[in-house]
């Protein structure tokens, strides 16, 4: 008994290749990074800022990591996680699975073009407001694979990255003193005064 | 007794005030950037439909920023149901060939073996002829139904 194939291989390989084809040609220029909130002084008024002060606060020692590790930095990541550096410090013990309960993406790694959509995807469906760390030299520039065709050269092609972390790996260290950055980053946002 | 009834009443009323709270409060945080959205939404929709009106109705109001601390941005990709991973291609009511079905029940007896077989080997010396000979039941009573499944072509892929 012959079974009908819906969809052939070629077909499904061909739908994938035409959208990946298509987030290449929509995202040749960097995303410029979200900072323009860093070199503003604000009118600082002493109730908002206390206001201000405890939100920044509350967001920032309650990150969720989510998910996304399509490379070999995952493993300085575990160790950071695991006891000996103790991401729990900082307030990010669970690393979720679902975007939706997640704020942080920590990028560790290499992108293939192939995966970019759905790295996107993840973090279009991360819960506002939300943050990245691109950790490692291949996720801020490529790193030694630059120059393949199949690469995405920098995660800052397809998303937004707010703190680059060099290192071929970086050191766990060096991730948590990321983390110490994005969290300064976080704490000198206003949330609640007019302007950024 | 009525004292009783009056700390039921109030549990209650706790337990669906803490409830309604809790659910609504995701949404309730985040009526003014909603209101902001909708009304930044309602006025481009009026200025590119109906430009000559768009002119005498003021715009409405945008709530100030400092009420605007819980973010709503929804997008299609955010508000979807599938999450992450592959988008499916076409109908995903494929039909898979039932020859699968006679394999796992096949595979549901043989698994049961092992699980039986395994503890028996641990201790062949200690469980002795008694234990062999209730063994050399079970396996015979499970070789007939793979017997079974053999003669009425189960196994056969065509």
């Amino acid at each position: 008994m012959e079974i009908e194939e819906v969809y052939s291989r070629q077909q499904i390989d061909e739908a994938e290749g035409r959208q990946i084809n298509e987030l290449i040609a929509r995202s040749q220029e960097p995303i410029p990074d979200p900072d323009d909130w860093l070199d503003e002084e604000l009118k600082r008024n002493v109730l908002l800022t206390s206001v201000d002060a405890v939100l920044d606060w509350a967001r920032r020692t309650s990150l969720w990591p989510v998910f996304c590790f399509p490379a070999c930095c995952a493993f300085e990541f575990m160790t950071t996680a695991a006891s000996r550096f103790d991401i729990s410090r900082f307030g990010m013990e669970i690393v979720r699975a679902s975007p939706r309960q997640a704020d942080l993406m920590i990028t560790a790694g290499t992108l293939t073009w192939k995966m970019a959509p759905q790295v996107k995807r993840i973090y279009d469906q991360m819960a506002e407001p939300k943050w990245v760390i691109a950790m490692g030299a291949c996720a801020i520039s490529g790193g030694i694979f630059r120059s393949s065709y199949s690469v995405v050269p920098g995660y800052n092609r397809i998303i937004p990255v707010d703190v680059y972390l060099p290192g071929c790996p970086p050191r766990p260290e060096a991730l948590l003193y990321a983390i110490r950055m994005i969290h300064k980053k976080i704490a000198s946002r206003s949330l609640i005064q007019e302007g950024k | 007794m009525l004292a009783d009834y009056g700390y039921v009443g109030l549990l209650l009323v706790v337990a669906i005030f803490f409830a309604v709270t809790t659910l609504l409060l995701p949404f309730s945080l985040s009526l003014p950037a909603r209101l902001a959205i909708y009304s930044r939404k309602f006025r481009n929709y009026l200025e590119t439909r109906f430009p000559f009106l768009a002119r005498f109705i003021p715009p409405f109001p945008s709530p100030p920023k400092f009420m605007q601390v819980v973010p709503y941005n929804p997008s299609p990709v955010k508000s979807s149901p599938f999450e992450c991973g592959m988008e499916t291609i076409g109908r995903s009511w494929v039909q898979f060939n039932f020859r699968y079905y006679f394999y796992a029940l096949v595979f549901i007896a043989l698994d049961v073996l092992v699980v039986f077989l395994y503890p028996w080997a641990v201790q062949l010396r200690g469980l002795g002829f008694f234990g062999f000979f209730a063994v050399l039941i079970f396996i015979g009573i499970i070789i007939i139904g793979y017997l079974y499944a053999w003669k009425k072509k189960v196994l056969e892929w065509k």
